[in-house]
């Protein structure tokens, strides 16, 4: 029997946006191709099978479920190398974020298959998957097949749409693995540990990002605002980094942070070269600059050419009011 | 009221800093026979010409240490730090690789055709016969980036050690003022030149003979012809030239001068210089426009000068349909004959090439230039090796140098170029007539001027520069991305400049700057930009100049006009391939 | 203790990068350079052996590459490694990420080391994945965008940043932890060792020389396969709104987001 398996990742009782996201894709993708779509979640106690059925409003037909150490890749590359070769299944797919590609590259050493990463779409093609990933900085796209073993699909983070197919609770399969000797032996001291001085934008969803154009170092202020109702971070540009206006951990581009938020909404910023490789692979790109010419324009999704001191105080409170009401 | 860079002096003393007692301990100091600063033509062709010379002396070499021959190189590669048009003379080529097929140089072959064009705005008016200066038949178009590589390879090869990501950053001297090595530069510094945790000092190279090859604009050559007084009296001049390499649909048949347009007639902007078009192959071309330093207005920007042109029909013609894939800027020497020092050696020493101003403007001719002097700076060292080593007297390079074809091709041009800071018109004018009578007539001593005693105005030539659009013409910092330039953002300031300078100097600095690292208050930049009258107010007007050093690809440009630039952390800068 | 560090070389960033379209990999026939990411994994591997917590025997640098590959090993063995080992055979071309990391772990094996550290990610384009698959063939315990890697006694305490923040992890050696940039500053090679890079000792292998199966890599051995190489999609030409009554512009604006989900 043919199909998909999906790594699930979970924590503090919650399923990861990325895995549910890869979930509903497998779903779709299964459709396509025939066989089915069927998850494996790893961890403790704290699956109980009222949440790990859920999985089935996104689509998987069933979950396996596995004892195991949370936060690490490799016995989840152990419990799924197990399902996938018993059990038959010809890809696996992870959603975007670090494990997968720990976790996905050893499956795919363990199975004797192929891997391939950063993916953004997977398409079915004469019955096969076929994935799409960007290379050389985003300026051209690749389609990867897989030849003989099975094929493990790492994607790009938010590149799968978190889809609820109403599918009713998921059949449920413990599973029993006995993880290799090696895999063991990394073992978690303390996970998740937030460390609010680091600005790491580089996970953010959300950016607004301040430039020249803000005219002044205390521009930043309306940048930090709008983040903050927007629940997001805030990223500059070298130039104004260099002048002291922003720390240099906030900074993106050719010489900083290389980011694919959600939203980057670029404020000031003229959009040159240096600048646009650090950001371009961001999903939404929205620009405010009052040089109607800013090359940003060109590559923008929505571009709002006026005045940001202006723009930028209204919007903060349009978005509160939005979110509030 | 006057304003000349010359007025605002650098705060640097070169033959001061950069020259001196070595400062690490006896046994730490490297030991090396040679050491060659530079690994361009002329200090490639010195070090393979040195091993030739030792392969058949093996006592001799032996002599010379566990390190024969080292050649230290501030760029990434041999090769990076060096762009030219170029058209190279074969006679270097011949010289060094008696053995080669010209077919297994690394250049892009002969061309059969010559062109020479007057262009203005629409028109691109021949000049026929092709007049003699711009004659190329046999030369050999080079990507001297490429050369770089090649000669690199073939040194290594022979048994010299290249050291790469190498500055050489302080001309080491004894205690009777001999030289006696180089000490290379920091790496590891911050923006305020303070040591950062993975600070690495440089160290003293000691050497029985030291080549100075470091191109245009030399760091240590400049100190060193400042400290031991071989300057001639006639100040060194400088073009600044920026070019692209483009691939293109339609291959290109012939070697392509221009003059003219979008330079301008008159005596008083002192525009001289022009572009190059060359056929890389049958699917590239390297293209480029020159200009003098010497130029008055000061929104003159070499860059934006080569993007205009690219709008010409002719230029679009050639450029249709292509892509650009390499962009880069270099200064040249252009004193020729008289700016060339009066002695190319000091006790342990030589000059060569490009540092001691050995370029035939009126006919682009260098690289070869370089490779003999480097030659002739291998042959004179190995002679004095021979017979006891006394490296004290370099004479026999000097006389070398003068009995060559060097000095006899310089002085038959010896004042054209100077001929030409008379305007396009009379200077054009002079410089046919010295070029058609063998620099017969109008003959004499036409002395050069120094770049940066020349006063600049603020006028309004960059009312005409295009918009970059990205696809034919495209701005300086996209341009320097191009370059592969990665110089750490907190990498100290290598250039030594005054910030506080009348607009009309920094103004200057901003738009001759082919990689943007001055810039003025963007309410100066604005109100150049839309111009109305207010510049009168801009006059005089002290500026604070915005200085970014890591964009540098250094040119050398700021030296000739009222900085100074020194050698950055080796590594830095571009890393040019097909230039 | 033996430290084994796997070092690649990249195209410099100077070199435009292209796919050839006759392989459909990245065309790497311009200049290459060690990639930026093996510096900061070498300089890891000299501060365990000038940390004093354990004793390192020797640092070995390897590679699988062309013959161009021989630099990146000279640069490594300048920054602190004591010989290198150059893996190089036609057979291995076009190999992907799973083939390359069987490959280097079959050299590994004849090494035998007690830890294998390299940079997490390399200029051109593969991530995070050649330590994991490594480490498989290798059976050892792996991490990667190891930040922080501290010695203690037979394990290694490593702090990594994953999805929900940072984690500590001990992992016990052998093992092969892939470092990100955050980790260190790497050092400047002195001239000395520059100069003296040369001389170490370098072992050139080919598949014979480890046992390498060659249908398991090249062309052939690859499981993956490159179809096509597209154009990225056509991005729809932007909206562009002129601000003029700054409330509407900013309702346009909101509107735009919501229909986007961004203001969830």
């Amino acid at each position: 029997m043919s199909g998909i398996l999906t790594y699930v990742l979970h924590y503090e009782g919650e399923f990861n946006k990325n895995s549910l996201g890869a979930v509903s894709e497998a779903a779709k993708l299964a459709g396509e191709i025939g066989g089915e779509a069927a998850a494996l979640v790893l961890g403790g106690d704290d699956l109980s099978d009222d949440l790990v059925k859920t999985l089935g409003n996104y689509g998987a037909s069933k979950v396996y479920r596995v004892k195991g150490p949370e936060g690490l890749a490799q016995p989840v590359a152990d419990a799924l190398a197990k399902v996938a070769e018993e059990k038959g299944y010809d890809y696996v797919l992870f959603g975007g974020g670090l494990l997968g590609f720990e976790a996905g590259a050893a499956v795919a050493a363990r199975l004797g298959g192929g891997v391939t990463m950063e993916v953004t779409q997977v398409k079915a093609q004469d019955g096969k998957l076929v994935a799409e990933r960007p290379i050389l900085q985003d300026s051209a796209i690749v389609d990867v097949a897989y030849e003989g073993g099975t094929g493990v699909i790492i994607g790009r983070l938010n590149a799968f749409e978190i889809a609820e197919t109403g599918g009713g609770d998921a059949e449920i399969e413990d599973v029993d693995v006995d993880f290799s000797e090696w895999s063991t032996k990394a073992s978690m001291q303390q996970r998740g540990e937030q460390r609010g001085a680091d600005v790491n934008i580089e996970d953010a969803e959300i950016l607004v990002a301040g430039g020249r154009g803000l005219g002044k170092p205390e521009g930043f202020e309306l940048c930090e605002q709008l983040a903050d109702a927007l629940g997001g971070a805030v990223a500059a540009t070298r130039a104004v980094v260099d002048a002291g206006w922003y720390p240099y951990a906030a900074q993106i581009g050719q010489t900083g942070k290389t980011v694919a938020p959600k939203l980057y909404l670029a404020a000031g910023i003229s959009g040159a070269i240096q600048h646009k490789v650090g950001m371009q692979s961001s999903e939404n790109i929205v620009a405010i600059n009052k040089d109607q010419n800013a090359p940003i324009f060109e590559f923008s999704d929505l571009g709002i050419v006026g005045d940001l001191n202006k723009i930028l105080p209204k919007l903060t409170e349009a978005v509160k009011a939005k979110k509030g009401g | 009221m006057s304003v000349a860079p010359i007025d605002f002096p650098p705060p640097v003393q070169p033959e001061k800093e950069f020259v001196g007692p070595p400062e690490d301990a006896e046994d730490e100091r490297i030991e090396v026979g040679v050491a060659i600063v530079g690994g361009g033509p002329a200090g490639l062709a010195c070090a393979v010409r040195l091993m030739q010379l030792l392969e058949d002396d093996p006592a001799l070499a032996e002599s010379l240490g566990e390190v024969p021959v080292a050649l230290i190189e501030k760029g990434k590669n041999t090769g990076s730090h060096l762009l030219s048009g170029a058209m190279m003379h074969p006679s270097a080529m011949e010289r060094l690789f008696p053995d080669l097929d010209e077919s297994d140089w690394p250049t892009y072959g002969t061309v059969e055709k010559d062109d020479v064009r007057f262009l203005t705005k629409s028109m691109a008016i021949p000049l026929k016969p092709t007049p003699p200066p711009f004659r190329n038949h046999g030369n050999h178009v080079t990507s001297i980036a490429q050369l770089g590589r090649f000669l690199g390879e073939k040194a290594e090869e022979a048994g010299v050690y290249i050291l790469p990501e190498t500055s050489g950053y302080k001309l080491l001297v004894d205690e009777k003022d001999h030289v006696i090595g180089v000490r290379t530069g920091d790496k590891g510094r911050g923006r305020d030149g303070e040591p950062l945790g993975n600070f690495e000092p440089g160290s003293d190279v000691v050497a029985k003979a030291t080549v100075l090859c470091e191109g245009t604009q030399g760091h240590l050559a400049g100190a060193a012809i400042k400290h031991f007084d071989l300057g001639s009296g006639d100040p060194q001049q400088w073009e600044l030239g920026v070019k692209e390499v483009w691939e293109v649909e339609k291959p290109l048949d012939r070697v392509i001068h221009s003059l003219g347009w979008p330079l301008r007639w008159g005596g008083k902007y002192r525009e001289a210089g022009g572009s190059f078009i060359y056929p890389m192959g049958e699917d590239k071309v390297s293209m480029g426009f020159v200009v003098g330093l010497d130029y008055t207005d000061a929104t003159v920007s070499a860059h934006d000068l080569l993007q205009q042109f690219k709008q010409h029909k002719m230029v679009r013609g050639i450029l249709e349909g292509g892509k650009r894939v390499a962009w880069g800027a270099k200064t040249i020497p252009s004193g020729g004959y008289w700016a060339m020092p009066k002695q190319l050696w000091a006790p342990g020493m030589m000059i060569c090439g490009d540092s001691a101003g050995m370029v035939n403007v009126p006919k682009l001719k260098g690289v070869h230039l370089a490779m003999h002097s480097g030659m002739y700076a291998a042959e004179a060292i190995y002679q004095r090796l021979k017979s006891g080593g006394d490296t004290s007297d370099f004479s026999n390079y000097q006389q070398s140098i003068e009995g060559s074809q060097i000095e006899k091709d310089l002085h038959r041009s010896r004042n054209m170029r100077q001929a030409l800071s008379h305007g396009l018109l009379k200077g054009g004018l002079m410089a046919n007539v010295m070029e058609i009578s063998g620099g017969r007539l109008l003959g004499g001593h036409h002395h050069t001027h120094d770049d940066a005693a020349v006063d600049v105005f603020i006028g309004k030539r960059n009312k005409k520069y295009p918009k970059p659009d990205g696809k034919y013409t495209f701005d300086k910092l996209g341009s320097v991305f191009t370059t592969g330039n990665a110089t750490r953002d907190d990498a100290p300031n290598h250039i030594r400049i005054q910030k506080n300078v009348p607009a009309e100097i920094a103004i200057m600095w901003d738009y001759m700057c082919p990689a943007q690292v001055y810039t003025v208050p963007d309410e100066i930049k604005e109100q150049l930009e839309k111009g109305n009258g207010s510049i009168e107010d801009l006059k005089g007007q002290v500026v604070d100049l915005e200085i970014t050093p890591s964009n540098c690809v250094q040119c050398g440009a700021i030296t000739a006009k009222g900085g100074r630039l020194t050698p950055p952390e080796g590594g830095d800068g571009p890393n040019y391939q097909q230039t | 203790m033996k430290i084994c560090v796997l070092v690649k070389e990249v195209p410099d960033a100077a070199v435009e990068k292209r796919m050839d379209p006759n392989t459909k990999r990245l065309d790497r026939s311009g200049e290459k350079n060690l990639n930026p990411f093996d510096t900061h994994a070498i300089e890891a591997a000299m501060q365990v052996k000038e940390g004093g917590a354990v004793e390192v025997d020797e640092i070995v640098a390897v590679t699988m590459g062309p013959e161009s590959a021989v630099r990146a090993l000279h640069k490594a063995v300048s920054l602190g490694a004591d010989r290198s080992v150059h893996l190089t055979d036609s057979a291995l071309e076009n190999s992907d990420v799973v083939a390359t990391g069987y490959a280097l772990a079959q050299v590994l094996k004849q090494e035998s080391p007690d830890l294998v550290l390299l940079g997490q990610q390399s200029d051109d384009g593969e991530c995070y994945t050649i330590g994991a698959v490594v480490a498989d063939y290798l059976q050892m315990p792996s991490l990667t965008q190891v930040i922080k890697m501290d010695v203690e006694g037979s394990a290694l305490r490593c702090e990594r940043q994953a999805e929900y923040g940072y984690d500590t992890v001990s992992v016990e050696m052998p093992a092969v932890i892939s470092v990100g940039d955050a980790i260190n500053e790497p050092r400047y090679p002195s001239l000395k060792a520059i100069m003296g890079a040369k001389k170490k000792p370098l072992d050139t292998k080919s598949t014979g020389d480890v046992e390498i199966d060659t249908s398991r890599v090249g062309t052939d051995g690859s499981r993956t396969q490159v179809l096509a190489i597209n154009p990225p999609p056509e991005k729809q030409a932007g909206e562009i709104i002129e601000d003029e009554d700054t409330d509407e512009t900013v309702q346009r604006i909101v509107s735009w987001l919501e229909e986007r989900k961004l203001l969830a």
